[in-house]
């Protein structure tokens, strides 16, 4: 399954790199990739093994407001 | 706890600032020496937030530029220089929220094309009443309504009502496109006047314009080599500023040195430079039917010097229009339904170009079809001068001249003959684009040394196209993989891109440096060619020629105000009239100024 994160502004590259490391740490997540002039984070993930709920709240928990939620 | 701080950033800065201020005035003003209580406590508040992110940034194992900035406020702090620390907290802060903003504006294009798409539709129901719903509850075969003023809010086809629909969201061009019965419509358009009925093909990312926007968000990340470059060397180069400093400190046991290394070391506007302008330049691009998948093909296509034209869709309207008629003897209403009601059982392209010509009445009759000559009706011949000869008809010397003189000039002949007796000889052929002319002579001026036509056509026919139009080079006839070598030969000299409609020639797309599919926004265009123009115009060729040249240039100013200033803040460091604050506002108005010269590029518009 594939998800897009919308988030707020990002402004620094740095935040790329700690968001993709982020999720991509997390079991089931196949490629984790930040489009960030976009500010979007954009998940493959195996739906069996890992809740997008929990991608989501990684995400928060780093420090970035998610604004919406788009699963393919 | 961090959350709260991530969401407060701008309130902390505010504080720290306001806090700064206080120091300044109490020292400043009112020489109260108990002032820098309120530095330090604006130093630790205004510290904390960058502290947070320098430690999220570890944990991961990268060395950012909170980390740099971090270590000089704490040092800052610990050797009683409470004024600097405040007021370099403050800055970086405030910048940071600055950058964020002014970021935000050379990103808008992308976000104007989101906007386009409406989110609720007016769904007729069963009960045929019209119901508002939204966008994502529709499904393909629903039928919508869409009135005057509305925007369409899915890809369909119109299956009731007649309308002047604005384009402009996919082509770049808001010249207003009649569309009736069966006529394929796009998500983001805006019904002018009238009032149709829509049946839904594709919803959401799945509509031609979801998928524009898709490609310009992966084509803004997409980076140039300088980029990568660059990005290779930040990741060195912050873990090397923070080396040096220690060093600095070891050897001269001097804190003060060290830290103020420290912030100026930070390789902000080099960083943000080059990324910001191609955003702003693809972004720009967007907006205008021009889609540019990445930094590295705006890089590529501002080095082009061959264009290699292929020449049916790209400098011709690829639409045979009967041109000429030479008449021996008057057309009479008799021949014309003759001549439709033949045509009309062909379905060889000539035929519907002289349907078209033609328009009017028709016979239905009955024709034989003669392979490779033409078509015939009892007495009447419709084709070419060998089925006129096997049936009989001799052309007169005077007539063949005529003939001779017609197909020189690249045009499709069609000879009509009635009782054994030549009346007239069609002319058809496929019409130069009206601003070809001018849009190849915009290349040529923006930089552009050869401009070739290589074309599956006729050679009668590209000669004439390439004879009138003065390009360098006119090869027809040609089949795809012959396009492929001559593509290949003109490489060896210098970059080549070749300009098709995205459908044919997929080998010569690949291998030229850039592939340019014109008036095409389909998924095979996408994917086989690097620049696509959404619309049928040469001008949106010549538009990014002038547009990636821009933003090259951008980038270039960019990189060179950012060397300069670390130079310069190298410079006053060893003259000893730059410390840790005057260094960091010194920074972040840098980084301010990129962004600005990228956000030039927003409004770019090319005039010939």
């Amino acid at each position: 399954m594939k998800i897009v994160m919308q988030l707020d502004e990002l402004s620094c590259p740095s935040c790329l790199q700690k968001i993709e490391a982020g999720v991509g740490q997390i079991k089931g997540v196949n490629t984790a990739k930040v489009l960030f002039n976009a500010s979007k984070v954009k998940v493959d993930f195996d739906e069996t093994k890992v809740d997008q709920n929990k991608l989501v709240d990684t995400v928060t928990n780093l420090g970035y407001e998610v604004k919406g939620v788009k699963v393919k | 706890m961090i959350k709260y701080i991530n969401k407060h950033n701008n309130q902390i800065a505010l504080m720290t600032g306001i806090l700064s201020a206080l120091g300044l005035i109490t020292i400043g003003l009112l020489k109260i020496k108990v002032g820098n209580y309120f530095f330090l406590l604006g130093g630790i508040i205004g510290g904390v937030p960058i502290f947070v992110k320098a430690y999220e940034a570890l944990k991961i194992k990268v060395i950012s530029i909170d980390l740099l900035v971090s270590i000089a406020i704490i040092g800052g702090l610990l050797i009683g220089e409470f004024e600097e620390s405040a007021i370099v907290a403050f800055l970086f802060l405030a910048g940071s929220y600055l950058e964020q903003k002014t970021l935000k504006k050379t990103r808008n294009s992308i976000r104007k094309l989101v906007d386009l798409a409406p989110k609720t539709a007016n769904k007729i129901t069963n009960a045929s009443e019209i119901e508002k719903v939204s966008v994502d509850d529709l499904k393909v075969d629903d039928r919508i309504s869409v009135k005057p003023g509305g925007q369409i809010p899915v890809d369909g086809q119109v299956v009731k009502g007649k309308a002047n629909i604005n384009q402009a969201a996919i082509t770049g061009e808001s010249k207003l496109v009649a569309v009736d019965n069966n006529k394929e419509v796009f998500a983001g358009s805006i019904v002018d006047s009238g009032d149709i009925e829509v049946k839904v093909t594709r919803i959401g990312d799945e509509t031609t314009l979801g998928k524009i926007i898709e490609l310009v968000e992966e084509a803004q990340d997409t980076k140039s080599p300088a980029e990568k470059f660059i990005d290779k060397f930040a990741k060195y180069y912050t873990p090397a500023v923070l080396i040096i400093s220690l060093v600095v400190f070891v050897v001269t046991r001097d804190i003060k040195l060290a830290i103020t290394i420290l912030v100026l070391g930070c390789p902000g506007a080099l960083v943000i430079g080059a990324p910001v302008s191609m955003v702003a330049g693809i972004g720009n691009g967007a907006n205008k039917g021009v889609l540019l998948q990445g930094g590295n093909i705006v890089n590529q296509m501002s080095k082009i010097k061959t264009f290699v034209f292929d020449k049916t869709n790209t400098l011709t309207n690829g639409e045979m229009v009967v041109s000429q008629v030479k008449e021996y003897e008057e057309l009479t209403d008799d021949d014309k339904r003759i001549i439709n009601g033949m045509e009309q059982k062909s379905d060889h392209p000539l035929a519907q170009a002289i349907t078209k010509y033609f328009d009017g009445q028709q016979d239905s009759i009955d024709v034989i079809t003669i392979k490779g000559q033409g078509l015939i009706y009892q007495e009447t011949l419709l084709g070419n001068e060998l089925l006129l000869n096997s049936n009989g008809v001799m052309l007169t010397e005077a007539q063949k001249n005529d003939l001779n003189q017609i197909q020189q000039d690249g045009v499709s002949t069609v000879l009509y003959a009635r009782q054994y007796k030549l009346k007239a000889i069609i002319g058809i052929s496929d019409v130069l684009k009206n601003t070809a002319q001018e849009s190849l002579d915009d290349l040529r001026k923006l930089g552009a040394k050869n401009l070739v036509i290589l074309s599956g056509d006729n050679k009668l026919a590209v000669n004439y196209v390439a004879n009138k139009l003065k390009v360098d080079k006119g090869i027809g006839e040609l089949l795809p993989d012959q396009k492929l070598e001559y593509v290949k030969e003109f490489q060896h000299k210098n970059p080549v891109a070749f300009v098709g409609d995205g459908i044919n020639d997929s080998p010569s797309l690949a291998t030229a440096d850039i592939g340019i599919a014109m008036g095409n926004g389909t998924d095979v265009a996408i994917e086989t060619s690097d620049i696509v123009l959404t619309n049928t115009s040469l001008k949106s060729l010549v538009y990014a020629y002038a547009l990636s040249k821009k933003t090259t240039n951008n980038v270039k100013q960019n990189i060179f105000i950012a060397i300069v200033t670390v130079v310069l803040l190298l410079i006053g460091l060893l003259l000893g009239v730059i410390n840790m604050a005057s260094g960091m506002l010194f920074h972040e108005v840098s980084i301010l100024v990129v962004i600005i010269n990228a956000m030039r590029l927003i409004k770019y518009n090319y005039k010939s």
